[in-house]
């Protein structure tokens, strides 16, 4: 009953490698599913807010369709639900022809999801800062969108820093259900290096610690974000 | 008492337990002791392949495996003599096998694991209880009978399996451009071949007529190709432990010689449609080592 440390299967080959080529998609995927779900989730945040009811309604139902969704189902159903849905020759263009299959649809269904979150961030932020600073706006003259603009957004994003970081760090944990359809992601080459190698202590370990220094790198950047894009005489600096 | 004497006599107890230990060889060690003083012995197995270890229609594991996990348990019974000796069942896969046999939270385990001299540095298995190798599942209609015949064709393998890495090599060494979708696990290796999404999916031969035999269409799908790989499945232990080990090979050696073994193929492989073949009974009666 004991278990054979070997620290060294990690820097050996193929498995550092493996380590590295699995960082590397992980952060690949995490990067543009934020991209889309930062984007998608600002637009549906602000819809959540706008006086327009169709819009309102749009952008409830869109968060509560991916929220309370699992995402891997919603991978799942991405990935092989929704090519059987579409005729038969887009269906199969999905399945065959699309560039890295795997890759697009994780990222998207992660982007998608991450989008329903965010969301919720941005809509909070902009209620935030209030009726007030909207009224006070549109009583100088400026539209709509330029209240959006000029006033609402950069204050809801200056005060949803923190939860944004939060729902960033959650992209990277999240990427490694990609693995669910096929993308070789760090968790993915992690499992593998588990099972070649019958040192799977060591491989999650390592895992462990990658993911970690991740979120702190990521957690340390948004810090600094956070101090140089605040605002004196704001909300988000507190009674400071 | 000094301090001189405190330790003079912590040596003579040291060495009186050392020779009392030494003097009764036939002391149990190993899983074996674990056994007897827990009064349970921990049976692991894979969840999902059919007709190794799986779970019918009430709920528990059953399949050829684990029948014969069970053989080897009442030979421990019986080798104990403890007629109360509880049988437990714990669910494992390809990543918890290592860490939960050498904790200790299950003593064997019972699946499709390929016996591999990596896999050896911290593990030990028993004696090979069936062989098998990779071979294509692919539909009929598609006109693959070989793997030259998948040049620039979408196939699949589980991630991290021996499986994934044969077809690696073959693809590199044969220069058939293949593009190698890395699936999960079995169901969803097969949703994706289901879908038109792969043309081929490359694994363990018995496992593939297992997957047929499962299908809503089974005449649709066939198993093709030479075998590209040499498995010998075996069931998993822990390392340095000849005690236990000996009992679950004696276990084996009386299966095949008393024919049992030959009723528990029929068993389970009927089940999936493989008739033994014998070449396979060939390999098998090797393993039948007098008592």
């Amino acid at each position: 009953m004991r278990y054979n440390w070997n620290w060294s299967v990690l820097y050996t080959v193929p498995y550092l490698g493996w380590i590295i080529s699995g960082l590397g998609w992980t952060i690949l995927v995490s990067l543009v599913a934020w991209v889309i779900g930062l984007a998608l989730g600002s637009l549906i945040g602000t819809m959540r807010t706008l006086p327009s009811p169709t819009a309102r309604a749009i952008g409830a139902i869109y968060v509560e369709l991916f929220r309370n969704v699992p995402l891997l189902v919603q991978i799942f159903l991405f990935y092989f639900v929704l090519p059987e849905l579409l005729p038969r020759e887009m269906g199969r263009w999905l399945k065959r022809d699309l560039p890295h299959p795997e890759f697009t649809m994780a990222v998207i269904s992660l982007g998608l999801y991450t989008a329903c979150r965010v969301a919720e961030q941005v809509r909070a932020g902009i209620q935030t800062a209030g009726k007030g600073q909207a009224n006070a706006g549109l009583a100088t003259g400026l539209t709509t969108a330029q209240v959006y603009r000029f006033i609402l957004l950069p204050l809801a994003y200056r005060l949803t820093i923190p939860a944004l970081t939060n729902e960033f760090l959650n992209v990277f944990k999240n990427s490694s259900l990609a693995l669910s359809i096929g993308v070789l992601e760090l968790t993915s080459r992690t499992r593998a290096i588990a099972d070649y190698s019958s040192q799977p202590i060591e491989a999650f370990t390592a895992a462990s610690v990658i993911y970690a220094s991740i979120s702190f790198l990521i957690a340390f950047l948004m810090r600094r974000v956070e101090a140089r894009t605040r605002l004196a005489g704001t909300l988000a600096t507190g009674g400071r | 008492m000094t301090r001189s004497a405190l330790f003079g006599s912590a040596v003579i107890c040291a060495a009186l337990l050392l020779t009392n230990t030494m003097a009764s060889a036939q002391e149990l060690y190993g899983t074996l002791k674990k056994i007897k003083d827990s009064g349970t012995i921990v049976i692991g197995h894979n969840e999902d392949s059919p007709p190794f270890a799986y779970f019918g229609a009430d709920g528990k594991p059953q399949g050829y495996s684990i029948d014969i996990c069970n053989k080897i348990a009442e030979a421990v019974k019986a080798e104990l003599k403890m007629d109360d000796l509880t049988v437990k069942y714990q669910a494992v896969n390809g990543q918890t096998r290592t860490p939960l046999l050498v904790n200790g939270t299950v003593d064997l385990v019972c699946a499709t694991t390929t016996n591999t001299f990596s896999r050896q540095k911290q593990l030990d298995f028993l004696n090979t209880m069936f062989i098998t190798g990779n071979r294509l599942l692919v539909r009929k209609d598609s006109g693959i009978k070989e793997i030259e015949d998948l040049k620039g064709k979408v196939v699949s393998a589980n991630q991290g399996t021996t499986n994934e890495k044969v077809l690696h090599e073959l693809n590199d060494k044969l220069g058939l451009g293949i593009k190698i979708l890395p699936t999960k696990d079995q169901p969803q290796a097969w949703a994706a071949l289901e879908s038109d999404r792969t043309d081929a999916h490359m694994t363990d031969a018995v496992v593939e007529y297992g997957l047929i035999a499962k299908a809503k269409n089974p005449d649709d799908y066939m198993v093709t190709g030479r075998l590209l790989s040499f498995d010998p499945y075996a069931i998993v232990i822990r390392r340095d432990d000849s005690a236990f080990r000996s009992i679950g090979n004696r276990t084996l050696a009386q299966l095949y010689r008393s024919g049992e073994w030959e009723q528990i193929y029929t068993k389970w492989m009927s089940t999936i449609g493989q008739p033994m073949s014998p070449e396979l009974k060939q390999l098998m009666s090797m393993q039948n080592y007098p008592d």
